[in-house]
C-alpha cells in the first residue's frame, strides 16, 4: 500500500496528531518519520503541479525536482528552520520549492538525493493524469498571485483527496460501503440533477437513509480533514487560519 | 485514489455540500438511520450537546434533539446526558419541558428527545414586556417550576435567561438541566436505582459567562459550575457540598434583577447596578435572595414566591420592615381607587354643602 493511502493513527479514528513542527523537532524518530511522512503525503501533489505549471517543467524534470525537494527538506533540516510567527507552512514550503528549482542544475545529484531518502510512494502518473483533467496549459505563463492561489488549491485538493480516502478506509473498516458510495455519487461525483430521491431509489433505501448516511459522511470527512489539517500546521493560530481558509467562516463555528 | 474536481472540492469545502432544494445537511448533523427521528435542523448549541429539530416519523411530530457533540472518550458525558434526561423525565411539570425518548445512534451518541417548544428566550421575550407587573408574573412563573423541581430533590444549577423560554402562547419553561442535581434519592416509583443519582457527573467546568468546557469523569469538592453573576458563591467556590436549594434561589434572585433592570448581573464583588430597581421592596426581594450568606436568603422558593406575589397585590412583604411612611403609601396604592373615588366623594359633599348654604 502506498504511504499515502494509509490512514494515519492506524485504525484509530479519531487520531490527535501533534504539529508537524513540533513532532519534527521531536527526539523521537518514530515520531519524527511519521509527521514526515503526514507532510509529504499533503504536499508532494501541490508541489509538483506547481513545479509543472509554475516553472514550465517536463513532467520527468518536475518529478525529479519534487523528489529532490522533499530530499533536500530532510537534509538541509529546513522544517526546523520555519518560524510560525513570520508565514504560514504552506508559504513557506512553496518559497523553498521556489528557491529550490532556482538553484537546480545538476539533474543526477537531485536523482541520487531523492533516490536514496524518501520513501514515499509517489504517483507521478496519476498527478500527471489530474494536471490533464485540469486542463491547466503549463505553457502560459502565470501571474505569482495565480500561482498562489494555485498552491492553495491544490494544496487543499491534496488534503482532501487525502481525508476521502481515510473516510473510504474508516467505511471499509466499519461495513458501511453504501454510505461511502452515497457520499461519492452525491459529493464526489454528483451531477447538478442528481437529487437524494434518486439517490435512494438507485440504492433501493429510504430518503431518510441517504440523507443520514450523507450527514455521517460528512461530519467524519470533515473530522478526519480537520485532523488531518492539524497535524500539518505550524502552529495551533496558523491551524485556526487555514481551517478559515479551507472550511470558510462555518469551520470555526464548529469544534474544530 | 479518487481525483477530487473542482466542483467536489468547492461542495466539501462548503462544510457539508448543501445543494439547494435538499435537505440541507452539513458535515456536523448526527445520523439518525435506524431511529424513528428524521433532521430537520440545528436550533441552538450548548456546552456539550446540539438541540436539532427533528421530525417524529412515527407520531408524525416536531420534537427537539439533543445529542452530544463533544468528544467523549470515557463515556461520562454520554452517562450525564442521560441523566439529564432522566432527570426531565422524573419532572412533569408544565413548566419543564418534557422528555420523550432516549437512545443511541448508530456512531454511538446518546441523545434524547423532548418537546419542542416554539417560543423566545426570557431575554428577548422581555422585548415586548414593559410593565413591572407583568415581568413579575413571568418570574412567579419560573418560580413555579423551579420549586416543583425542588420538592422532587432536584436542583437547577444554571438559572439564566438564556435557560428560560416563553413559548408562542405564553408558556414559560424552564430548560437546560444539564448541570442539574439530584439532592436525594427519593423514595417515588420515578427514582432511579443508583443511591448516589447527581448529575455533578462530568459536569462543565466553568470558564467564562457563556463558555463551558467538559470536566472531569466525576465532579470532585471544589469543581465550579455554572454561570458567573448567576452562579451563587458557594457554586462559584465549587464547595459543592454547600450548593442546595438557597443556590438556585441566588440565582432567581439574580434572573429576577434581570427581568426588572434588564442588566445582566454585575460579576464583580461590589459593584453596583446602572439600572435602579422600581423600588426598595423589589430592591430588598432582590437583595435578600441573592444574599451572600446563603442563611440570610429565603429558605425556599415557595417563600420568595410568596414575597413576590404580596408585593404584587400590595401587601407587605417578609424581605423589608416598613416605615409609617412606606405602609402608608403602600396603603395608598393598594386602595388607590377606593381612595380616590372616597375623596372624590366628599369632594362632592362639600361642595354640594356649601352651595346649599348660599
Amino acid at each position: 500500500m502506498p504511504y499515502d493511502t494509509q490512514p494515519l493513527g492506524g485504525d484509530k479514528f479519531p487520531a490527535t496528531r501533534w504539529s508537524v513542527i513540533d513532532a519534527a523537532r521531536s527526539g523521537d524518530a518514530g515520531e519524527r518519520e511519521h509527521a514526515l511522512a503526514a507532510l509529504f503525503a499533503a504536499y508532494w501533489r501541490p508541489v509538483y503541479k506547481y513545479v509543472r505549471i509554475r516553472w514550465n517543467r517536463p513532467a520527468e524534470d518536475a518529478q525529479d525536482l519534487t523528489q529532490g525537494f522533499f530530499a533536500e527538506l530532510l537534509e538541509r533540516d529546513l522544517l526546523a528552520k520555519y518560524d510560525p510567527a513570520k508565514s504560514r507552512l504552506r508559504t513557506y514550503l512553496r518559497v523553498c520549492a521556489d528557491s529550490f528549482v532556482m538553484n537546480q542544475d545538476k539533474a543526477a545529484s537531485r536523482q541520487k538525493r531523492g533516490g536514496n531518502i524518501l520513501h514515499v510512494a509517489l504517483d507521478f502518473q496519476q498527478a500527471e493524469g489530474e494536471l490533464r483533467e485540469q486542463v491547466v496549459d503549463p505553457a502560459a505563463i502565470p501571474s505569482p498571485e495565480s500561482m498562489e492561489e494555485f498552491f492553495e488549491k491544490e494544496w487543499i485538493r491534496s488534503l482532501f483527496t487525502l481525508a476521502v480516502e481515510d473516510l473510504r478506509l474508516l467505511c471499509e473498516q466499519r461495513n458501511r460501503g453504501k454510505t461511502f458510495l452515497l457520499f461519492e455519487e452525491y459529493d464526489l461525483d454528483g451531477a447538478p440533477d442528481v437529487s437524494y430521491d434518486e439517490l435512494a431509489r438507485r440504492h433501493g433505501v429510504p430518503v431518510t437513509d441517504v440523507t443520514n448516511a450523507l450527514a455521517w459522511a460528512r461530519r467524519e470527512f470533515r473530522r478526519i480533514a480537520t485532523d488531518r489539517l492539524r497535524e500539518i500546521c505550524g502552529s495551533h493560530d496558523e491551524f485556526q487560519r487555514e481551517l478559515l481558509s479551507v472550511f470558510g467562516k462555518k469551520a470555526l463555528e464548529g469544534k474544530a | 485514489m479518487k481525483f477530487l474536481s473542482d466542483k467536489a472540492l468547492h461542495r466539501l469545502r462548503d462544510a457539508g455540500g448543501e445543494r439547494p432544494g435538499t435537505q440541507g445537511n452539513g458535515a456536523d448533523l448526527p445520523d439518525l438511520a435506524g431511529t424513528r427521528y428524521a433532521l430537520i435542523e440545528r436550533v441552538a448549541r450548548g456546552g456539550m450537546g446540539v438541540v436539532y429539530a427533528a421530525k417524529d416519523e412515527r407520531l408524525d411530530r416536531r420534537v427537539a434533539l439533543k445529542v452530544l457533540d463533544v468528544e467523549d472518550g470515557g463515556g461520562d458525558l454520554a452517562r450525564r446526558l442521560l441523566r439529564e434526561a432522566q432527570v426531565l423525565a422524573r419532572l412533569e411539570h408544565p413548566g419543564i419541558v418534557p422528555v420523550h425518548d432516549v437512545g443511541t445512534l448508530q456512531d454511538g451518541r446518546v441523545f434524547y428527545t423532548m418537546k419542542f417548544v416554539e417560543g423566545r428566550r426570557l431575554d428577548k421575550h422581555l422585548e415586548s414586556v414593559e410593565s413591572v407587573p407583568d415581568r413579575l408574573r413571568l418570574f412567579l412563573r419560573i418560580c413555579e417550576a423551579i420549586a416543583f423541581a425542588h420538592a422532587r430533590s432536584v436542583l437547577h444549577r444554571d438559572l439564566k435567561p438564556a435557560n428560560v423560554m416563553v413559548g408562542s402562547f405564553g408558556e414559560v419553561l424552564v430548560l437546560d438541566w444539564g448541570l442539574a442535581k439530584i439532592l436525594t434519592t427519593p423514595t417515588s416509583s420515578a427514582t432511579n436505582d443508583d443511591p448516589e443519582a447527581t448529575i455533578v457527573d462530568a459536569a462543565p467546568t466553568m470558564t467564562g459567562a457563556n463558555e463551558v468546557t467538559e470536566g472531569a469523569a466525576t465532579t470532585a469538592h471544589g469543581t465550579v459550575m455554572g454561570t458567573p453573576g448567576y452562579m451563587s458563591p458557594e457554586q462559584a467556590r465549587g464547595d459543592n457540598e454547600r450548593v442546595d436549594e438557597r443556590s438556585d434561589i441566588f440565582s432567581l434572585g439574580a434572573l429576577l434583577r434581570f427581568l426588572l433592570t434588564r442588566e445582566s448581573p454585575r460579576t464583580t464583588p461590589g459593584a453596583k447596578s446602572a439600572n435602579a430597581l422600581p423600588d426598595k421592596s423589589l430592591e430588598a426581594i432582590c437583595a435578600k435572595a441573592s444574599a451572600t450568606d446563603r442563611r440570610a436568603r429565603y429558605a425556599s422558593v415557595t417563600e420568595l414566591s410568596t414575597d413576590v406575589s404580596r408585593y404584587l397585590d400590595g401587601l407587605p412583604i417578609s424581605a423589608r420592615r416598613e416605615t409609617l411612611f412606606d405602609k402608608t403609601v403602600r396603603f395608598y396604592r393598594r386602595n388607590s381607587v377606593a381612595i380616590l373615588l372616597i375623596a372624590a366623594y366628599l369632594a362632592m359633599r362639600v361642595l354640594l354643602l356649601l352651595i346649599s348654604h348660599r
